[in-house]
């Protein structure tokens, strides 16, 4: 099952051109653009790990492509995403943040049920992947 | 997961998305496109604001000219590639390379060549590391932040040294000889140094030779042109020369050319500068004085013929002299 976490989730995969035209408009707003990666696919792990630091000077999308190129192969099965911080006053906020890549199968999560005294039951979720250790989970990749 | 109809690929829904190509036999009006596109307004920019530099204008309206008739050749269906853009500015000091430089950016961003047309001007230290597995991340930061506009390189012999083989220039020689070929349509980059040293780097490093398309050198300006460039300047900065002052110039020009270290126009802006210090210092000394407008914008004469270049010898060679002559 595909993950729906961020902008543009529920939609097809976006093309690299798709991508240059979000960056370009994350650029023109004045944003700062960052690229994260993962293999954790839990909807509450909000920190994924940082590809580099985020791109304050760059004024072009195709630079910041550069970069999500090569995170994409670094980390080939990896799920990918690229964020947007708005440093305006009022905001200072994600503005935007969407993903880039994901693994070819998404194995998707379990219910867990917990039952507790007086028969309530507590729920969680837990990834397929997780039971794997990271960097494992979704394979190799090319190898 | 079937992708819903999205622009480009699929049909287009309104007629003025995908253009008919004209007939075989229909004919196209140059002046009209060269109206529409407006690169005669950037031309014309580009005269006024430098002087001489034919070979520089000679090539920057051959790419106009190209622009336009890729224009016309995409209205009869035909496919245009977009040139080869980059370049290697050669010649001595002073002579306008890194100006054009800037120019070029925005002409190219003119003329639709470029996205952005910034200009990010980088020497070797900017782009080599002081050790290993520096100058990757180094260079490749660079690259980013010129992406969409010109990286400008000076004096980029001293990137890759021949005799040092624990040099890392050839690396960042490497990942700049691989953007130039994979994102030529993002980036614009021009190599700028001294003729034979140029030269060198080139016969060494044939693969950056070769992906460089135009090559460009910048010959030594004559006197008057120097004295047009002199002109320029001192309008700039709301100062007057009226006509015997630009005599005295002339003359001051021709002296001080024959001079050693010569750096053309910025020898030329030196000599002006000078003569505003000069001139200040003439207004302002005058016991009881009073200054016109006007006084305070005309260079006169005294303000040039005060400098060493008239007193000093021209012949003799002073080797150990290393003050400016201005």
């Amino acid at each position: 099952m595909r993950i729906t976490q961020g902008t543009f989730s529920y939609l097809p995969d976006l093309t690299d051109e798709e991508i240059k035209d979000q960056l370009q408009y994350c650029i023109d707003n004045e944003w700062s653009v960052a690229v994260e990666f993962t293999d954790d696919p839990h909807p509450r792990n909000v920190y994924w790990e940082m590809w580099g630091l985020p791109m304050f000077d760059v004024p072009d999308a195709s630079g910041v492509m550069l970069e999500v190129a090569a995170c994409r192969e670094a980390y080939p099965v990896h799920y990918v995403r690229v964020s947007a911080f708005d440093a305006q006053l009022t905001r200072q906020t994600t503005a935007l943040s969407f993903l880039v890549q994901r693994p070819p199968e998404e194995p998707g999560f379990q219910l867990d049920r917990q039952e507790g005294p007086d028969r309530t039951i507590r729920y969680t979720l837990r990834g397929y992947a997780s039971g794997s250790p990271e960097g494992q989970r979704y394979g190799r990749g090319e190898g | 997961m079937p992708r819903p109809a999205a622009g480009g690929s699929a049909a287009p829904s309104s007629e003025d998305e995908v253009e008919q190509p004209l007939a075989e036999d229909a004919v196209l009006d140059v002046d009209e496109i060269r109206r529409e596109s407006d690169v005669d307004a950037v031309l014309d920019r580009l005269d006024v604001e430098l002087v001489g530099l034919l070979p520089v204008k000679t090539r920057i309206r051959e790419i106009a000219a190209l622009l336009l008739v890729d224009r016309m050749r995409s209205q009869f269906g035909l496919s245009s590639s977009r040139p080869a853009l980059h370049m290697s500015f050669t010649g001595s000091p002073g002579t306008g390379k890194t100006t054009v430089a800037l120019r070029m950016a925005e002409l190219l961003h003119g003329l639709g060549y470029l996205r952005r047309g910034h200009l990010v001007s980088v020497t070797r230290d900017d782009l080599v590391g002081q050790y290993i597995g520096h100058t990757a991340p180094k260079t490749k930061e660079v690259l980013k932040r010129a992406m969409g506009g010109v990286l400008f390189i000076d004096e980029a012999y001293y990137l890759y040294k021949e005799d040092n083989e624990r040099d890392y220039g050839a690396e960042s020689v490497e990942i700049l000889l691989q953007v130039m070929e994979n994102q030529r349509d993002d980036l614009v980059v021009i190599l700028a140094g001294y003729k034979d040293r140029m030269d060198a780097f080139f016969r060494s490093n044939p693969g950056m030779s070769s992906r460089i398309a135009h090559h460009i050198d910048f010959p030594d300006y004559t006197v008057d042109e120097l004295a047009a460039i002199a002109g320029l300047i001192a309008a700039e900065h709301e100062y007057v020369l009226p006509g015997d002052t630009t005599a005295v110039l002339h003359d001051y020009l021709e002296k001080r050319m024959r001079q050693p270290r010569f750096a053309n126009a910025r020898s030329v802006r030196n000599a002006i500068e000078r003569a505003r210090l000069r001139q200040a210092n003439r207004l302002v000394s005058e016991p009881g004085a009073s200054v016109t407008k006007q006084q305070l914008q005309e260079l006169t004469p005294a303000d040039f013929l005060a400098s060493r270049v008239f007193t000093e010898d021209s012949d003799r060679q002073s080797d150990d002299d290393t003050r400016g002559v201005c």
